[in-house]
């Protein structure tokens, strides 16, 4: 008898997920959640479609411009995916600070969250002197903990 | 001619995978029903049970928020293309304080 649970195959993928990223653009996501602080601070990092390698870096405006939530500007946000398209390029990471709590999604992070495909990357800003970086996976509203793996590309290997 | 709509990946589901699907209407309102008619439930995605836009949803017109034509009364048009983005959103807060924050 077959007692394997049916699954999504698609997520199986996602087992043992990682990050993959270069520090000079964790080094900008940072240096904009620190500029922004004590609001939060919001952006994108795109890459070839299908690659998984964000690539290139575009801070976004927070229009709640608040302590406690993000939100892309409408017209940025059409503008920026419009690029991306162009290029050939989606989504690879959705990033956004807290400024005040863990690097760990909300409840509201997870129920808006709208690109399933996307690396969710958190910076926490609390401490003056470290950040704490983590990324997730955020389907239908779960929300999956993956490994961030910064690689330094001015580093020959 | 047709309305061209650009679906994103969240709501392909309901197009059976399709990126671009075409739609008619006269007003963004006709517009999702046309679109439910051929695509069965893409319309809940879009619109609240009370029949507003749900707020987690940016659709343009051409280059236009809709928010700003009148939401589901903006007219549209043949040649017209339609964009739906889902709202990159959230924070800090838990949802119920969002919910009050943002007057939902």
């Amino acid at each position: 008898m077959c007692t394997a649970t049916p699954g999504r195959p698609k997520y199986f993928g996602n087992v043992n997920a990682v990050l993959t990223i270069d520090k000079a653009i964790i080094d900008a996501i940072v240096a904009h959640a620190r500029r922004d602080h004590p609001d939060e601070a919001c952006g994108v990092v795109a890459g070839p479609i299908g690659s998984d390698v964000p690539s290139r870096h575009i801070a976004m405006d927070n229009a709640a411009r608040s302590m406690t939530f993000y939100e892309f500007d409408s017209m940025e946000y059409l503008r920026v995916w419009r690029e991306m398209d162009d290029r050939d390029e989606e989504a690879v990471v959705i990033y956004h600070s807290h400024t005040a709590t863990e690097a760990y999604p909300s409840r509201t992070d997870a129920d808006i969250a709208g690109w399933p495909d996307a690396h969710y990357l958190l910076v926490s800003t609390r401490e003056p002197d470290a950040e704490e970086i983590r990324s997730f996976r955020i389907v239908d509203g779960v929300v999956t903990e993956e490994k961030v793996n910064i690689v330094d590309a001015t580093v020959d290997a | 001619m047709a309305i061209e709509v650009r679906v994103p990946t969240i709501l392909r589901s309901y197009t059976g995978g399709s990126k671009i699907v075409e739609g008619a209407g006269d007003t963004l309102s006709g517009l999702i029903d046309d679109l439910d008619a051929k695509h069965n439930g893409l319309k809940g995605r879009l619109i609240t049970t009370e029949g507003n836009l749900h707020r987690f949803v940016n659709i343009y017109v051409n280059d236009e928020d809709v928010r700003f034509l009148g939401a589901l009364d903006a007219k549209v048009k043949d040649g017209d293309s339609i964009t739906i983005l889902p709202a990159v959103a959230g924070g800090a807060l838990g949802f119920a304080a969002a919910a009050a924050y943002l007057g939902l």
